[in-house]
């Protein structure tokens, strides 16, 4: 099955499975963590995304861009620290680029994707090799611009292994930024925290429309 | 190893807890604002207001700073992580008082990015915010990155003047000055020989080998500047102050300063005197005087073990303010 576009019933699903494989993915993000900085990344992603999926359980969106941003908004006003702030501008600000959209589709995410790491670089001031979730946004959301004329399905399996590249590169990268910086080339072999989360949250809107 | 009992609840909630109890040993002084912050009660109108702020965890800084000429309000995050942007909101239009308010805090991505998200919605609320980022590690960037410095004990020293500053000023953009020269004058130097545990997993925030040191390694275990055998009190005393002396502020001759020796939680003051033994008359060899002492377990990292240094350099106008009595439950000087 592949779908070509999600209406907002489904939007709200999809992210409610993206909370669902965050929350589920603690001990390997905490173990992610550990391993290059203070190890609370996972607890803090799973504290957001259980308030995450408690918004969305309320309901009562009027459009999917308000579902992408209330996802944001929860997990920036629940979780705090690095994490909170990068992952809450992601999703508010790729979900205010489907402002006025019915349906999300292939051109949705590559606009969605595309507003999300300008938001993420703004606020953190990262660039693409800094060993920051950007080095899997980037891949992705550049990937997503060239599959616009693909169906949902395609275009989130491209863009779900162009982040899953770009977090195995990040292994080689010496940190820029946060506490990972202060190891230096300690952090070397290691994957980026933030780039694995933002895998999953790509493989799990995958596997959504996937079904 | 063996994991350090905790006398805690919900390890989840431990965050939310702590300022519970906090606000409690204020006896009636400050009060919980919002979903994390903790405010002085009967603020008078017209005064500039100083926010402190940043992850729990490191009791007592940085909510037990808030007081009596010291802090006029705490934003707290959870353990370990930065508050969010509401609770800076909440916390600064708590002590807004109508001149602005200062955001002073340690110089840390998450910090950064949630307090500046903080000053954006304020701005919103027509409150004027202004930033003064803590960073006298020296160990953690060479001076010329100063912006890259993490904030360390050195931020007690700072917060300490700016609160006095705070109760005398009249303006947002003296604090600004008196506080950023204070930070200016301040430089630390911190030594890790054992890692404390994070409370909601009984886990080490990170690994460092039994019977070593790390000179110059941060609160949360950030590399510093080398990892050696563990030393003697008055081997460590000269590495520490070196450090200190071989950075871009210069001590000299007849210079004046506070000298504070904290301890990161598991180290005693038994270890922190004997510290203090050894690093005075190193100060008086290269004739600098002790104005004021202070020894204590204000900037932790749960049982984190270890000490750090900092020395902050007075003139007049800094002393004036170092003078002034101040209470809170962190710090308090009569």
């Amino acid at each position: 099955m592949s779908k070509a576009n999600l209406n907002l019933e489904e939007v709200v699903a999809m992210l409610d499975r993206v909370a669902d494989k965050i929350i589920s993915s603690e001990p390997e993000l905490s173990e992610a963590d550990r391993n290059i900085g203070d190890g609370d990344h996972g607890l803090g992603m799973q504290r957001g995304l259980t308030a995450a999926k408690e918004k969305l359980a309320e309901g009562g969106f009027p459009s999917i861009d308000k579902a992408f941003v209330a996802v944001g908004t929860a997990m920036m006003s629940s979780m705090g620290g690095a994490s909170g702030a990068i992952f809450g501008t992601l999703f508010r600000a790729g979900g205010k680029a489907l402002k006025g959209q019915e349906v999300f589709d292939s051109a949705g995410l590559a606009a969605f994707l595309q507003a999300a790491v300008q938001g993420v670089q703004d606020r953190g001031k990262a660039e693409v090799g800094d060993k920051t979730v950007v080095d899997a946004m980037a891949p992705a959301a550049e990937k997503a611009q060239g599959t616009t004329e693909a169906n949902l399905t395609d275009a989130l399996e491209a863009a779900a292994d162009a982040a899953e590249r770009g977090k195995e590169a990040s292994k080689d990268m010496v940190a820029k930024f946060g506490r990972a910086k202060t190891l230096g080339d300690g952090a070397v072999g290691h994957p980026d925290a933030g780039a694995l989360s933002f895998t999953l949250i790509m493989q799990a809107m995958r596997d959504y429309v996937k079904e | 190893m063996r994991k350090t009992p905790k006398i805690i609840n919900d390890p989840n909630a431990c965050a939310a807890e702590l300022l519970d109890g906090l606000v409690e040993a204020y006896d009636g002084e400050a009060k919980k604002v919002g979903a994390g912050s903790i405010v002085m009660n009967d603020l008078p109108d017209g005064k500039v207001a100083l926010l402190v702020g940043g992850g729990s965890g490191h009791e007592p800084i940085y909510h037990g700073l808030v007081g009596r000429n010291m802090a006029d309000g705490a934003a707290c995050g959870d353990i370990f992580a930065a508050p969010p942007p509401n609770i800076v909101l909440e916390a600064t239009q708590a002590v807004d008082r109508g001149k602005g308010v200062l955001y002073l805090y340690g110089n840390y991505a998450g910090d950064v990015m949630n307090f500046d998200m903080g000053a954006e919605l304020a701005d919103d609320e027509d409150i004027r915010v202004e930033t003064v980022l803590i960073w006298d590690d020296v160990a953690s960037a060479p001076p010329e990155r100063k912006e890259d410095r993490r904030g360390i004990a050195g931020l007690v020293l700072i917060v300490k003047i700016a609160g006095a500053a705070a109760a005398t000023v009249d303006s947002l953009d003296e604090l600004v000055r008196v506080t950023t020269k204070a930070r200016d004058n301040t430089r630390s130097v911190g030594v890790a020989v054992a890692a404390g545990s994070i409370p909601a997993t009984g886990e080490p925030t990170f690994e460092l080998a039994e019977g070593m040191m790390g000179v110059g390694m941060g609160i949360h275990g950030e590399k510093g500047v080398r990892v050696d055998p563990l030393c003697t009190a008055d081997e460590m005393a000269p590495q520490i102050l070196d450090i200190i002396f071989g950075d871009d502020l210069e001590f000299g001759n007849g210079d004046e300063v506070v000298l504070f020796i904290n301890s990161l939680g598991a180290t005693t003051q038994m270890e922190l005197l004997i510290l203090n033994r050894a690093i005075k008359p190193l100060l008086a060899a290269k004739g600098i005087k002790v104005y004021d002492t202070v020894i204590g377990d204000i900037v932790t990292c749960q049982e984190m073990a270890g000490l750090s240094v900092s020395l902050l350099k007075l003139d007049d106008e800094l002393k004036k303010y170092w003078d002034m009595p101040c209470q809170s439950v962190g710090y308090s000087k009569m």
